[in-house]
């Protein structure tokens, strides 16, 4: 198993003093950028911590928000692909259906890829609902738009021998040629994100590493949709290398102290859903099925544990987390157990996207989880025998 | 009312079904919908149809009509209605629009009004009348349902719906328009850049109705509208907001009849010989 260090990069400072909204609408003013710099400073030193313990990084972007300070992934990609030495470097990911510039985006991933000498891993994603009121991008056909935008940036990423040509419904371009092209072939590896089963086999008919971010005990069914799609196309059964779960995890010795840990981890959760209403649904994001039963009040639980309770992700106990597979926290015995379990239930995921720091968590803190985890989970992770792809498949 | 003056019927236009509310007999009344839609309830409809033909369709994307590929913009539907009135061989139409409705009776109406003999325009939606910097049109989607209905009527428990008592077909419908309300809407926000400049190729007899409570845009953006229209008159209805059809229906439909009658007897026939 592979696992990939992650924080949103958050600017904690403000996120108990907001007007019901940590996200599009609060005041920019809120920042201080003094305390922005020593930030971002603080979390770039934690990847490269990351990287010397032999984890992998991932890196995300958001915008407008007090959650993700991140919102030009780019940068930080620019400078963890020049300073650090082994890890891979995914983006997860980079909102292509938002970009108003797919030739840019090709340019500044084929760049990274190059300077980090193949350790790029370009996850595309949808984005979350709240970035359409700071894209302006119409959330109605953002898909159509980001297949386009895929196409295109896979097209110009593979094309080496004379300039071509791109007139889509979205995007228009002539004389395509970018310098420099990728250094891994055919292009980075794709990753990308989903919570929906019609698209988990869709991408499994692609072969795309799958990503799903705190699903829990509802993420069987996604893998099982992305295996049929992997399976109806490519005729065989997906490694557990094509799959990724995005989960959080607080380690120390003490179990107590796991737990304390667990607590500030889990303010990711908490501060998350913090976004005035209008923002979290905004037109077209759902399917109008979706939308259709949301306005009948019905709406499906989310989140709920390996026998079947329901818990609000959001404002859980760190029991209930550990309990619906959103959280990995205690000793390292206990999470690799806990690790392990999940992996079974999955059949097969083999990478771990780990949120081993956000919101409070202090600098010294962060350097243990990621210490603790690197020496006394990690090897063991490696060693772990995944259920074999034609079982699960079977 | 009965049962059977609320049916739905459906017409094929250039191979897009899309659904057709259609009474009475006489001259064509068409009625253009807002981004709610249209219930064939709405009791402003019997109004219009009285010695009149109305006819009042679900536009593509909306209620259960469908919505072809590549259809996303308000100039596209604009197109769709042309073919429809021609299709259909209606003349001398009198078509009204309210909100996203009067837009596309407007981008209609600048390309060939050849088959309307009146345009009503209630609390339009379509141009951009302030600065840059300055938003002619509330964010409706920066709003909750409750926000934005206290802003879009008179009486906001007239835009409230009790999810329990919404049947499946409602609440998918209600889905339906919100999203090609955006479709249509998000970007340039409600309006075409190039609408104002061509507003002067509508020539004839125009209306302005606006519901004089409708603060997701106001009386003077109405007023700013119409002023790009030679001739177009501009009268307010008290006691409603956005949608004043459904607000003040028999109002709505006295002064629109009142409007078509006057100029016929008055107007017309200088109007024909100018051309169109």
């Amino acid at each position: 198993m592979r696992v990939y260090q992650f924080t949103e990069q958050p600017y904690y400072p403000v996120w108990n003093d907001h007007n019901g909204s940590l996200r599009v609408n609060l005041p920019n003013r809120k920042l201080d950028p003094k305390i922005a710099g020593d930030l971002f400073h603080r979390y770039y030193d934690e990847w490269m911590v990351a990287d010397e313990l032999g984890l992998d990084i991932m890196l995300n972007e958001h915008h407008q928000t007090a959650t993700c300070m991140s919102s030009t992934v780019i940068v930080t990609l620019a400078i963890l692909a020049r300073q650090t030495k082994k890890a891979r470097l995914l983006v997860l990911g980079y909102p292509i259906g938002h970009r108003p510039d797919p030739l840019r985006c090709a340019e500044e991933l084929s760049t990274i890829d190059v300077i980090s000498r193949g350790r790029l891993d370009m996850g595309f994603i949808k984005g979350v609902p709240y970035e359409f009121p700071a894209s302006n991008q119409n959330p109605v056909g953002v898909m159509d738009r980001f297949w386009e935008a895929h196409d295109f940036i896979i097209k110009a990423m593979t094309s080496h021998d004379e300039p071509f040509n791109w007139e889509g419904e979205y995007f228009h371009y002539r004389q395509v040629n970018i310098w420099p092209r990728p250094v891994q072939q055919p292009h980075p590896p794709i990753w990308t994100t989903t919570g929906n089963r019609n698209q988990a086999r869709l991408l499994g008919e692609k072969g795309y590493v799958m990503a799903t971010l705190g699903s829990g005990y509802a993420t069987r069914a996604l893998y099982d949709a992305y295996r049929q799609g992997y399976i109806a196309k490519l005729r065989s059964a997906p490694g557990a290398d094509r799959f990724a779960y995005l989960g959080l995890v607080a380690v120390a010795h003490d179990e107590a102290e796991a737990r304390r840990r667990g607590e500030l981890v889990a303010g990711y959760l908490r501060s998350s859903s913090i976004v005035h209403v209008p923002f979290r649904n905004p037109p077209g994001f759902l399917s109008v099925e979706d939308n259709a039963r949301m306005l009948k009040g019905q709406t499906a639980p989310r989140s709920f544990t390996k026998d079947g309770r329901v818990i609000d992700m959001h404002r859980g106990s760190v029991q209930d987390l550990i309990d619906a597979g959103i959280l990995f926290c205690g000793t390292p015995d206990q999470v690799y157990d806990q690790l392990v379990s999940f992996c079974a239930y999955c059949g097969g995921m083999g990478n771990l996207l780990m949120m081993g720091h956000a919101g409070f968590l202090s600098h010294e803190d962060t350097v243990s989880n990621l210490t603790i985890f690197a020496q006394e989970v990690l090897p063991r992770l490696r060693a772990y025998q995944q259920p074999a792809a034609e079982v699960t498949a079977a | 009312m009965n049962v059977a003056s609320h049916q739905v019927s459906s017409v094929v236009i250039n191979d897009i079904r899309v659904e057709l509310i259609e009474r009475g007999a006489g001259k064509p009344v068409l009625f253009l919908h807002p981004g709610i839609g249209i219930s064939p309830s709405a009791p402003v409809l019997d109004a219009l149809a009285h010695g009149a033909r109305l006819l009042a369709p679900a536009h593509p994307g909306f209620g259960t009509s469908e919505l072809p590929k590549g259809m996303n913009t308000v100039d596209d539907l604009s197109y769709f209605y042309l073919d429809f009135l021609e299709q259909l061989d209606l003349r001398d139409i009198l078509a009204i629009g309210v909100g996203l409705g009067a837009w596309i009776a407007a981008e209609i109406a600048v390309k060939s009004s050849e088959r309307l003999s009146h345009l009503v325009m209630a609390n339009a939606i379509g141009i951009k009348v302030g600065d840059r910097e300055t938003r002619d049109i509330v964010d409706i989607w920066a709003l909750t349902p409750d926000e934005f209905n206290a802003l879009a009527y008179f009486d906001p428990s007239r835009g409230r719906h009790d999810p329990k008592n919404l049947t499946d077909a409602e609440a998918l419908a209600m889905a339906r328009n919100r999203e090609a309300t955006a479709r249509l809407c998000w970007s340039p926000y409600m309006h075409n850049p190039k609408l104002k400049a061509r507003l002067r190729r509508i020539r004839i007899p125009t209306l302005f109705l606006w519901g004089s409570a409708d603060r997701i845009l106001n009386e003077d953006y109405g007023r700013a509208y119409c002023a790009t229209i030679a001739g177009a008159r501009f009268e307010t209805i008290d006691r409603a907001g956005h949608f004043p059809h459904i607000e003040q229906p028999e109002e709505f439909a006295r002064r629109v009849l009142a409007f078509a009658d006057a100029d016929r007897q008055k107007t017309r026939p200088a109007r024909r010989a100018s051309g169109d």
